[in-house]
């Protein structure tokens, strides 16, 4: 069982304190049943993956994204959904885990609700988890960063300013 | 307006199943069962059709096709590659691009041509028995092979990002080679990795496919190959589970094949992870063990020029300077070359975020990037990786990044930014995540020697898994023999990346191409009981 084997080898205490915050198990599981269930849903982000999405974003993309962009948590929104069932679970136990109480306050270390959470205080969290010590917040925060970076740069708005003038034209 | 010879055949009738649509579960009669359609899987359906058997392929990705190749990154990587090319090891230190789709990696890869090395032979002769498997043995199938996907050297002048490597390392006196390519009329647009828009790659897609289906082949796409039921060493039936159009979910149906001969070409992590999920014998414990991936590290560098690394072929200068400088079983030597850029893949594998990352990214026109790509197996501390199930069954790959791979990366960074920096850059910025950008190469120096060569801090890749399904003389070494036939179950073989024993060091396309030309000719001739046929 590779999963439990990868918590165990790669971050006791992260995968503890999951468990501890309640949210390993349960919503995310049902809520990707949910949609496997469906016709074809493109999204699978809840209210609360937005918000913490909504503040991560911005402090990712600083100096790329010139405000908020809801739009972007929606393309992030559709590239969980076309991801494997088993990375889809464990983005939105990610997810889950940074908008919880005790997540967001002691995991990620963040004081303000994400909302409120300023650019600098979000800059701070992402620092810590990049070059944390347990691996399993390390993957989180790879995890964050290929979700938005790849979001961002797959959207045609994003390359003027990177100089890209896009696919040549084939006829 | 470019032909789309998919649609054409679909049209003309092709039997193909987008099994997304089955509203019933589906049984398949056949003589042989192929499962996976890249390299492995695409040449032996068109050996098998060809000697006039009855073939089904079994594809878990969707049939796309030119009309559908936009050259967008965000199309292809989810509908294209594997796990939306966001695949990793275990522990999430290595990403791994892998095709899933019709063609498999073939539609997506770069089209670099190389003939397995003879170093790489002989060492395979020596410690896997694979006494059979010498160049004059392999060299007509490697002909046939270049004959059939127009493989040939390319004579276009290579794109600037590929020049720089050719520039700056022969300005250090090391030797560069041209990369041969399998096109014909390449528009030289440098999309390969999102589909070729104009038919000109010579993949599996609309090469050896179309042969089988036009021959009456039958294709069932967008189903998952669950396992093979297995009964007093023989393979009694394939069974699939339909996925939804987004490839995502299963939808419940099933797709399952009865044949007489079953032949895996699901790629170096999806044929081991059938016939573990088969409960396939594994006596000596061989199945899904050493597995190689060449794992790649990348040095990014800013040019006082454009470099435009997006457009024009990708791949079409190397070197193996790096490979050649000692023993094969000795420190690991690596191969180097440049890799496409486009805005996605390049965003995400570049390390930070905020203000330092988009200034890296607004220096995009100009960034040139060099690859490494250690060729692991050789030493005796380099044993791979073992593929796993997770709780879902979806296969994982464990793959330890030891201290003789680490050694290897810092030498390939340095020898990166040294080539870089003579090729004229202006800062080299190793992909890592304490790296910062180098402004010369004493700096540079300086600042490899002292970075900490860890897991998830060091951007480490891969788009070549191999071995898994090891070809061997005797089952205590391996799973398959130097034919791809498995050791214990009579009417099975692997035709894939998965035989190799080693790493190949060289882009496995071509080594997959001959070697399953090979076998898949003498399966034919077992199995109807004729030789086989002169040409595909």
């Amino acid at each position: 069982m590779p999963t439990r084997r990868q918590f165990l080898r790669y971050g006791v205490a992260g995968a503890l304190a999951l468990t501890a915050a309640g949210i390993a198990r349960s919503q995310p599981a049902d809520r990707v049943y949910r949609a496997a269930s469906g016709a074809e849903p493109l999204t699978v982000l809840g209210a609360e993956d937005r918000a913490v999405l909504a503040a991560i974003a911005p402090a990712l993309l600083a100096g790329a994204v010139p405000e908020r962009r809801d739009a972007l948590v929606g393309s992030v929104d559709r590239a969980v959904a076309g991801l494997p069932p088993h990375l889809q679970r464990e983005v939105l136990q990610l997810l889950a885990l940074l908008g919880s109480w005790p997540g967001r306050r002691w995991i990620a270390g963040v004081a303000s609700p994400w909302p409120e959470a300023s650019r600098e205080e979000v800059a701070a969290f992402l620092e810590r988890w990049q070059f944390s010590r347990w691996a399993l917040l390390q993957q989180g925060y790879h995890a964050l960063h290929d979700l938005v970076l790849a979001a961002w740069y797959a959207r045609p708005d994003s390359w003027p300013a990177i100089g890209y003038a896009g696919p040549p034209e084939v006829k | 307006m470019i032909r789309d010879p998919i649609r054409d055949g679909l049209a003309a009738g092709w039997k193909v199943t987008d099994a997304s649509r089955l509203e019933r579960d589906l049984v398949l009669d056949a003589d042989v069962a192929v499962v996976g359609t890249g390299a492995g899987g695409g040449v032996t359906a068109e050996t098998l059709t060809a000697a006039g058997l009855d073939v089904v392929m079994v594809e878990e990705g969707p049939l796309r096709s030119s009309s559908d190749f936009h050259m967008l990154e965000a199309e292809a990587y989810p509908q294209l590659y594997q796990e939306s090319a966001a695949r990793k090891t275990l522990d999430k230190a290595i990403t791994i691009l892998q095709g899933r789709c019709v063609g498999g990696s073939t539609t997506v890869n770069w089209t670099s041509s190389f003939r397995v090395p003879e170093a790489t032979l002989a060492f395979w002769r020596d410690r896997f028995g694979l006494s059979v498997l010498t160049a004059g043995e392999l060299t007509p199938w490697f002909e046939r092979m270049e004959q059939r996907l127009a493989i040939g050297p390319w004579t276009v002048p290579a794109n600037e990002n590929n020049a720089l490597l050719a520039r700056g390392a022969a300005k250090l006196g090391i030797a560069t080679g041209a990369i041969r390519r399998n096109v014909k009329d390449c528009w030289n647009i440098g999309y390969c990795g999102m589909g070729c828009p104009t038919n000109a790659k010579q993949s599996m897609l609309v090469t050896t496919i179309p042969a089988a289906l036009a021959r009456g082949a039958r294709l069932v796409c967008g189903a998952r190959v669950d396992r093979l039921r297995l009964q007093g060493g023989r393979a009694t039936e394939l069974v699939c589970a339909a996925l939804d159009p987004r490839g995502v979910h299963a939808t419940g149906k099933q797709v399952r094949v009865r044949a007489k001969h079953y032949v895996l070409a699901a790629g170096a992590i999806g044929s081991p992870a059938v016939l573990i999920r088969s409960r396939a014998p594994d006596p000596h414990r061989t199945l899904g063990r050493r597995t190689f991936l060449h794992p790649t590290v990348i040095s990014a560098a800013v040019m006082p020029q454009r470099v435009d690394g997006h457009a024009g072929a990708p791949q079409t200068i190397f070197s193996d300077h790096f490979l050649e400088r000692g023993p094969i079983d000795g420190p690991i030597g690596f191969k180097l070359e440049a890799p496409p850029l486009h805005p996605v893949l390049f965003g995400m594998t570049l390390q930070g975020f905020g203000e330092r990352h988009a200034a890296l990214m607004e220096a995009f026109p100009h960034a040139q990037v060099l690859i490494a790509l250690l060729r692991d197996g050789f030493h005796p501390e380099s044993h791979g990786g073992a593929v796993g199930l997770r709780d879902d069954g979806s296969p994982v790959l464990g793959y330890g990044l030891t201290p003789v791979v680490w050694e290897a990366v810092r030498r390939a960074l340095l020898a990166m930014a040294e080539i870089q920096f003579a090729a004229g850059a202006k800062q080299v910025l190793p992909v890592h995540e304490r790296a910062q950008p180098y402004s010369s190469w004493a700096e540079a120096r300086a600042g490899i020697e002292a970075l900490p060569l860890e897991p998830l801090l060091t951007r480490v890749v891969s788009a070549h898994v191999m071995g898994g399904c090891g070809m061997a003389d005797s089952p205590q070494r391996g799973v398959v023999g130097a034919g791809g036939r498995h050791f214990q179950l009579a009417n099975v073989s692997v035709h894939d990346g998965s035989v190799f024993p080693t790493s190949l060091g060289v882009n496995p396309q071509l080594s997959i191409y001959a070697l399953t030309a090979r076998n898949a000719s003498a399966l034919a001739a077992d199995l109807t009981g004729k030789a086989a046929p002169p040409s595909g």
